[in-house]
């Protein structure tokens, strides 16, 4: 009941204006090959260092803002205006803004949606998130489309660019980066299907960085979920005897993360139906012998243009992933877990976008079929992981 | 899938005339259709009885018919033609019901022609109320409840289950006469109650109000693989009650979370594929409630509509470009992406930038139509804007229409802040600036949002304006950071002069030292996540420009905005014309121009195109961008009507190279006095005026013309306020009504030519020769618009003398005024004198017709005469005929018969009363149809066909005239009856017939009431439908008010049935010809190709 979102003005609401004279101190933003945009604060005064980014989404800032695979990155939207809808406390991916860093061009003054609770801005000053809004943002997608994603900064605090620049240049790079621990539970806990649904099957879910759909997808199809830190071996989720094993999404290089690949090759010697999405996906590539690499710029939007290589359908499907999985396009081809193919092609540059064992029932998508943000497109999938689950024979002595 | 290999010809109808609600919308969506038709190797057979659209031009189809879209007609097409397959789903509603009349009346099934694109089934299922219902209910959606009642009580208690307020329809009343919102019990009583009554079957439908909800649409495409994507999200600023064709609309939603709005798409998905769109576009309708989210299926369309022209500009994705290649079997992966051209068109577009159309409504033109906005559909064109945020686009298009009064602005006082929110809350073209003149006085957004129900995000984005405003009023002086943020949220030079007191030159010419100029950013469906091939450019206060270099000389065509009355399609036509032919000659060709309607606004028309208000400041920044990118040769602003033409003098001023007539002769041709120096060198002849201050000179100058005198402001064109005034006391009764007159503000009063033959001629001048593209005789007389009037080409009753005196005043006219290029002029021949009543140094919109009538690209030889070639050089390249003109077509050449269309239907005054129908010398008419056959009789029986779809050729014919006409009625009247026709009038008329040998039965005029044993008014014959044709000619002169309003009413109800009419003497006759010609049943048809070989065979 909320008409009166209105009177929820952001804290910048009253200095009028426009974006750059509107809603703080000025803030610059410095890219790793020295390029620098200037805009004014918004979100949390500060300074911050990450990957940085561009998402095209034109809904759904909040759950970008949520999702742990966005972890140590400055995210640029590309849609102008971000904030209009505010901050409701359904839509959240996860407990908090894992963003690095915001960058929009017009920072919404008011919410207004009968669901909001708060304004994207008080939002990201409560958790300590910094912003910054500039006018040249499509200026700085084309430069990171031309230039690939790089490291870079924002800042309300060093409002020199040189010496910020120095800072930016001392920044690990996103290649090598280790962080699924970072963004992992540290213990494990469940998550029951909702009332009324019976639990038929129980899933082993490793978090890299899970986003709350995918449990959400999961559990209302009668999954009791047990979610596992990113450390989990393969013994430790198999001793919980799942009925399939699920790997998420997170951020990070695949090729860094050996742990999780082991933990995916001891599920797949044990034969258990196995579902992967994003860096779950990278990392049953790897487990089957495959390399992986970094994207230029990545796929981080929800308009992206999938084809299932059987079915030829093609589904529109929300993406956030820097790096993929190199395996041949054309057919079916060999690993140590038998045969093995490509089930989806991204169309916009054929880059893989999904893997699938011939032999064993086991497959993934490097994109996000859970959506939120995004289109439902491929809800589906997560069907196919009952019905793998559901096809295996009962347990033999219980 | 691959093309279909089993198809070798498609059929494909247009939309026929453009009308309200169906627009040049559909001669952007029908020509990309064709033309991708035809690249797939397909032969393309195409019926459209509107000449003036590009579709039709004959290169664009193999075989073209600008015939009536009517199944008699479309049967002798398919006949002569047979085509495998007919693509229905681009040309509108027009088109879908064609082709569901063809499928009914078995045509399809006897010729084998196989509907593509759409099934019947699925028009159906989405057309259908209850079925539609239906669908929405098995996807798990909702529609508004409703209940049908048949008491009082009923509707009480179905009240109380639905809740106030409740929209009240009484079942099978005329043009929703009844209807109402009940917002309490009392209201209900009263309008159920009437409702029950009016109602024939004492039936009302009660349903639920979803007034005030916010409004969304997307627009889907389904392929034959079921793919679906959702092309682009529109919200409506105007909550629901709004005809979305009448709201200001954004793109994207604006204010919807991704949880809303992939509930949205999910519903949307469900529907086309439950309702079974075969392959192509569709576009759906949803309220959302604004506190619950609660989500309301309003309707579907299952083919490419206004919308998807409007989200095909938006974003970039040509639907219906793909929708007509996914009719023929591809699937949406195998089609690429032409922005990108490496991506597949199996994706959906995302925008880094918004989109802002605004509706341009003509109610000025329908004194007395309520200016009320409804669900029912009045806007007669549209602006689109495209910028970096809200606020810029939302003032790109305010500017855009072009219109004062509707715009926003910060001149004057903004008035009462009470006053103004309350009438905010009623809908009409004014809210938007009442809204912001509210703002201005001190209202706040949650006043407004009270009011109107506009989302509160809206209200506050103009609010940012209003604060910004206020900031540049209080700076001691314009810096550069207060200038740059003021041009970001889109304030024009004008309104920051306005705001800061000084002139919109000044402020310009701060602004270009201060070195603040706009960037042109690229529309690429992708927001820059992949490099855009096509070069589809907006301004923004933005970073970065990525205006392409080029290596050849440019041209410069500004486009004529939004449609209206009296500068359409015809005029986007000359522009398109311009393009194609500058490119072929080897011109960069660089279009502007912000009506998302048209051809023109097609990426693939021009080698640019900016999406860009027509001023002066945005003109001037798109010349400034493209000379910094290479030589621009010429500006052309000639060919786009008023709008360009109005911007030549200061565009001029300021350094820009005008090509074709220059801006001087355009001068010369407005300034009567100059002109009147030209006319009298060259020894031509003009009726008498004068030119009046007060009524007393307005008088003695009528005294001295002599009654009947034209009399019109002068400030205005186009024929606003124009009237034909009798009489002294009627002269009077002009003057108080326009009681602007003053020393500023002149009358102009001519002498009006009584049965006058009245002269259009369009024709090219390069200095030395003239081309004479065509001499129309207008069927009408003198004093009727010539935009509203019929007219045929070649003239049927001008003798050889004439055509020779009309090409050598032409000539003088041309030469004395300096025209470089095209010229239109009108002419009168009365007793003998061919008088010159104006002439206009541009592009008319006659030049398609004339165009099509001739077979010669008459706006392209302009551009090519413009650009600096001679009539010669083209004459002997072949663009122009080697030898003659359109003046002197062979005896036996074809007669084409253009007809103007009226939309007097979709206007009712505050009473729910029809606006009256009688045409005058102010233009009125949305669109033209064109009949083309081998004699006058029939070509003008399909130009009738075309505008109503029906022309009778027996029935009961109801004649009533004014004195002045009833001796030339008399022949035409007798010659109907021996053709069996049954003849009704009033006393007056039978009188004279009965004298003459004609029986007819006398009907009682509306005025006389029913007679005392219930005989039926003339009025209620026609709306029992027992009239077929009405011949009613107005009374002219003051203080005949009882005639003139039977009249009004005759008219009006013929409009509202649907009757054939005919208003004038001139008009009778050829409407016996045409009967005759209908009745011997000698009306085929043939293809303009047909036509243009047959001309130049008939030459040679």
């Amino acid at each position: 009941m909320n008409t009166a979102a209105s009177a929820q003005a952001g804290p910048g609401a009253a200095e009028g204006g426009n974006v750059s004279e509107a809603t703080g101190g000025p803030a610059i933003l410095v890219l790793e090959d020295g390029r620098v945009f200037r805009g004014r604060s918004f979100g949390a005064p500060g300074e911050t260092f990450g990957e940085i980014v561009f998402n095209t989404g034109m809904t759904g800032y909040q759950e970008t803002l949520t999702d742990p695979s966005y972890h140590r990155q400055i995210v640029v939207m590309t849609a102008p205006h971000v904030g209009n809808t505010g901050i409701n406390d359904d839509d959240p991916e996860s407990g908090r803004i894992w963003v690095a860093g915001y960058v929009v061009r017009e920072p919404a003054r008011i919410s207004s949606n009968w669901r909001a609770e708060r304004t994207l801005d008080e939002e990201l000053r409560r958790q300590g998130v910094v912003g910054i809004a500039l006018t040249g943002t499509r200026a700085l997608t084309r430069h990171l489309r031309d230039k690939g994603a790089m490291r870079a900064a924002v800042s309300t605090v060093e409002t020199d660019p040189e010496r910020l620049l120095a800072r930016v240049l001392e920044q690990p790079p996103m290649a090598g980066a280790d962080l699924a621990g970072e963004v992992s539970t540290d213990t494990p806990y469940e998550v029951l299907p909702p009332e009324g649904t019976e639990a038929r099957f129980h899933v082993a879910a490793v978090d890299l960085g899970i986003k709350a759909m995918t449990s959400r997808r999961l559990s209302e199809r009668g999954c009791r979920v047990t979610v596992l830190p990113s450390d989990a071996t393969a013994e430790d989720i198999l001793a919980l005897d799942p009925d399939g094993v699920f790997f998420s999404n997170g951020p990070g290089d695949p090729a860094a993360a050996d742990v999780p690949v082991a933990a995916v090759r001891g599920v797949l010697d044990a034969g258990k139906p196995l579902f992967g999405i994003c860096f779950g996906n990278q990392l049953l590539g790897r487990a089957l012998g495959l390399g992986t690499y970094k994207l230029p710029f990545g796929h981080r939007g929800v308009n992206q243009p999938v084809i299932d290589t059987r079915s030829r359908k093609v589904a529109i499907t929300s993406q956030n992933h820097g790096f993929a999985v190199d395996a041949p396009l054309d057919g079916p081809f060999d690993t140590p877990y038998g045969r093995a193919e490509v089930s989806h092609i991204g169309l916009n540059d054929q880059v893989v976008e999904g893997l699938r064992l011939l032999d064993r029932p086991v497959f993934s998508v490097q994109f996000h079929p859970e959506a939120a943000a995004g289109p439902h497109d491929a809800a589906e999938l997560f069907d196919e992981f009952i019905d793998l689950m559901s096809a295996q024979p009962a347990p033999a002595a219980e | 899938m691959p093309r279909r290999s089993d198809l070798s010809s498609v059929l494909v109808i247009g939309s026929g005339p453009i009308v309200i609600g169906q627009a040049a919308e559909f001669d952007y969506s029908g020509t990309q259709a064709c033309r991708v038709l035809k690249a797939e190797g397909l032969r393309v057979v195409l019926v459209n009885s509107n000449p003036a659209t590009i579709m039709t031009d004959p290169e664009i189809a193999d075989a073209t018919y600008v015939e009536p879209i009517t199944t008699e007609m479309i049967e002798k097409i398919i006949a002569k033609e047979r085509p495998d397959a007919l693509l229905p789903t681009l040309g509108g509603q027009t088109a879908l019901n064609a082709a569901v009349a063809l499928d009914e009346a078995g045509i399809l099934a006897k010729y084998g022609v196989e509907l593509i694109g759409a099934n019947i089934a699925a028009i159906q299922a989405g057309e259908d109320r209850e079925s539609f219902k239906q669908i929405v209910d098995r996807i798990g959606g909702e529609s508004a409840r409703s209940r049908i009642c048949h008491s009082l009580q009923e509707c009480l208690d179905a009240a109380g289950e639905l809740g106030y307020p409740v929209v009240v329809r009484p079942s099978f009343t005329m043009g929703g006469a009844g209807s109402g919102f009940a917002h309490d019990e009392a209201e209900l009583r009263r309008i159920a109650g009437q409702g029950l009554a009016l109602s024939p079957t004492t039936e009302v439908l009660l349903e639920e109000s979803i007034l005030g909800w916010k409004e969304y649409e997307l627009e889907l495409m389904r392929d034959a693989n079921d793919n679906v994507v959702v092309v682009c999200s529109i919200e409506n600023l105007d909550p629901m009650g709004v005809h979305t064709g009448d709201s200001i609309t954004v793109a994207p939603a604006m204010t919807l979370t991704d949880r809303e709005y992939q509930a949205l798409r999910d519903i949307g998905i469900a529907v086309i594929r439950e309702v079974g769109v075969d392959t192509g576009g569709c576009n759906i309708q949803f309220a959302v409630h604004p506190e619950t989210g609660r989500i309301i299926v309003i309707e579907m369309n299952p083919r490419v509509s206004r919308s998807s022209a409007l989200a095909s500009k938006a974003t970039g994705f040509p639907i219906a470009k793909i929708a007509a290649k996914l009719a023929v079997g591809y699937t949406l992966d195998e089609i690429p992406n032409d922005i990108t051209r490496e991506t597949p068109a199996s994706f959906e577009p995302t925008l880094d930038y918004v989109v802002v159309k605004a509706p341009r409504f003509a109610f000025e033109k329908f004194p007395g139509a309520d200016p009320t906005l409804t669900t029912t559909m009045k806007s007669v064109g549209e602006a689109m804007a495209i910028g970096r945020s809200f606020p810029e686009a939302l003032q790109k298009a305010m500017r855009s229409l072009e219109k004062s009064g509707v715009g926003l602005t910060w001149a004057g006082e903004p008035g009462d802040k009470d006053e103004l929110v309350r009438a905010a809350a009623t809908p009409t073209e004014h809210r938007l600036r009442q809204v912001q003149q509210a703002l201005r006085a001190g209202a706040t957004v949650q006043e407004l949002h009270d009011s109107t129900k506009i989302d509160p995000w809206f209200l506050d984005q103009m609010l940012r304006l209003e604060e910004t405003a206020r900031e540049l009023a209080a700076a001691p002086a314009l810096d550069a950071g207060l200038l740059r943020g003021a041009k970001q949220l889109g304030f024009s030079d004008l309104q920051i002069g306005e705001i800061t007191g000084k002139s919109e030159d000044v402020v310009r010419e701060l602004r270009h030292a201060l070195g603040i100029h706009p960037v042109y950013l690229t529309v690429d469906t992708c927001a820059a996540e992949f490099e855009a091939q096509t070069p589809y450019l907006y301004s923004s206060y933005d970073e970065e420009t990525e205006v392409p270099a080029g290596d050849r000389p440019k041209i410069i065509i500004l486009g004529s905005g939004p449609n209206r009355i009296g500068q359409g399609v015809e005029f986007d036509y000359s522009c398109v014309h311009a393009s194609f032919a500058l490119s072929e000659a080897g011109y960069e060709t660089v279009m502007v121009n912000c009506n998302p309607e048209t051809v023109s606004t097609d990426y693939d028309t021009s080698d640019r195109l900016y999406f860009e208000p027509l001023t002066l400041e945005d003109v001037l920044e798109v010349v400034r961008a493209e000379q910094l990118t290479g030589p621009v040769a010429g500006v052309i602003v000639q060919l786009g009507g008023q709008t360009p033409l109005g911007l030549a003098r200061r565009l001029k001023e300021a350094g820009v190279p005008i090509i074709g007539t220059s801006p001087e002769a355009i001068d010369l041709a407005e300034d009567r006095g100059e002109f009147g120096k030209v006319l009298a060198e060259a020894g031509l002849p003009a009726p008498k005026y004068g030119t009046a201050y007060s009524f007393e000179e307005a008088k003695a100058a009528a005294d001295e013309i002599g009654y009947p005198v034209m009399v019109r402001p002068s400030y205005v064109l186009g024929g606003r306020g124009m009237e034909i005034v009798y009489s002294e006391e009627m002269l009077a009764d002009y003057i108080e009504r326009n009681a602007e007159v003053s020393p500023e503000h002149p009358v102009l009063i001519d002498r009006f030519l009584d049965d006058a033959i009245e002269i259009d001629v369009d024709a090219l001048y390069d200095g030395t020769d003239l081309y004479l593209g065509g001499v129309m005789e207008h069927i009408e007389e003198a004093g009727i618009h010539s935009g509203d009037s019929a007219c045929t080409l070649p003239s049927i009753t001008l003798g050889k003398e004439d055509i020779e005196r009309i090409r050598r005043s032409t000539e003088a006219i041309a030469r004395g005024t300096g025209v470089r290029g095209l010229i239109n002029v009108q002419y009168a021949l009365a007793a003998g004198v061919l008088n010159v009543l104006e002439a206009n140094p541009r592009a008319s919109r006659t030049v398609p017709f004339v165009s099509k009538a001739t077979a010669v690209p008459l706006a392209k030889a302009a551009a090519r005469v413009m650009a600096g070639a001679t009539i010669a050089e083209l004459r002997a390249e072949g663009m122009l005929p080697a030898e003659g003109d359109g003046g002197d077509l062979p005896a036996d050449a074809p007669v084409s018969v253009k007809e103007a269309v009226l939309p007097f239907n979709r206007f009712i005054d505050k009473d729910g009363d029809g606006v009256d129908t009688v045409l005058g010398p102010e233009m009125r008419s949305t669109g033209e149809v064109m009949g083309l056959d081998t004699e006058f009789g029939a070509a003008f029986a399909k130009s009738q066909l075309a505008v109503s779809g029906f022309w009778p050729v027996r029935g009961r014919v109801f004649v009533s005239v004014a004195n002045r006409d009833k001796r030339s009625m008399i022949f035409p009247v007798k010659r109907l009856a021996d053709l069996g026709f049954q003849i009704l009038a009033t006393e007056g008329t039978a009188v004279v017939l009965r004298r003459n040998g004609v029986h007819a039965e006398v009907v009682r005029k509306q005025s006389e009431g029913p007679g005392p044993d219930g005989e039926r008014t003339v009025v209620q014959l026609i709306h029992d439908g027992e009239v077929d044709l009405i011949v009613n000619t107005p009374f002219g002169g003051a203080g005949q008010s009882g005639p003139r309003l039977d009249g009004y009413e005759i008219r009006t109800a013929a409009v509202l049935r649907g009757v054939p009419s005919v208003t004038t003497v001139q008009g009778l006759a050829a409407a016996v010809q045409a009967i005759e010609a209908r009745v011997r049943g000698d009306v085929g048809v043939r293809s303009l190709q047909e036509h243009a070989q047959a001309l130049t065979a008939s030459r040679a």
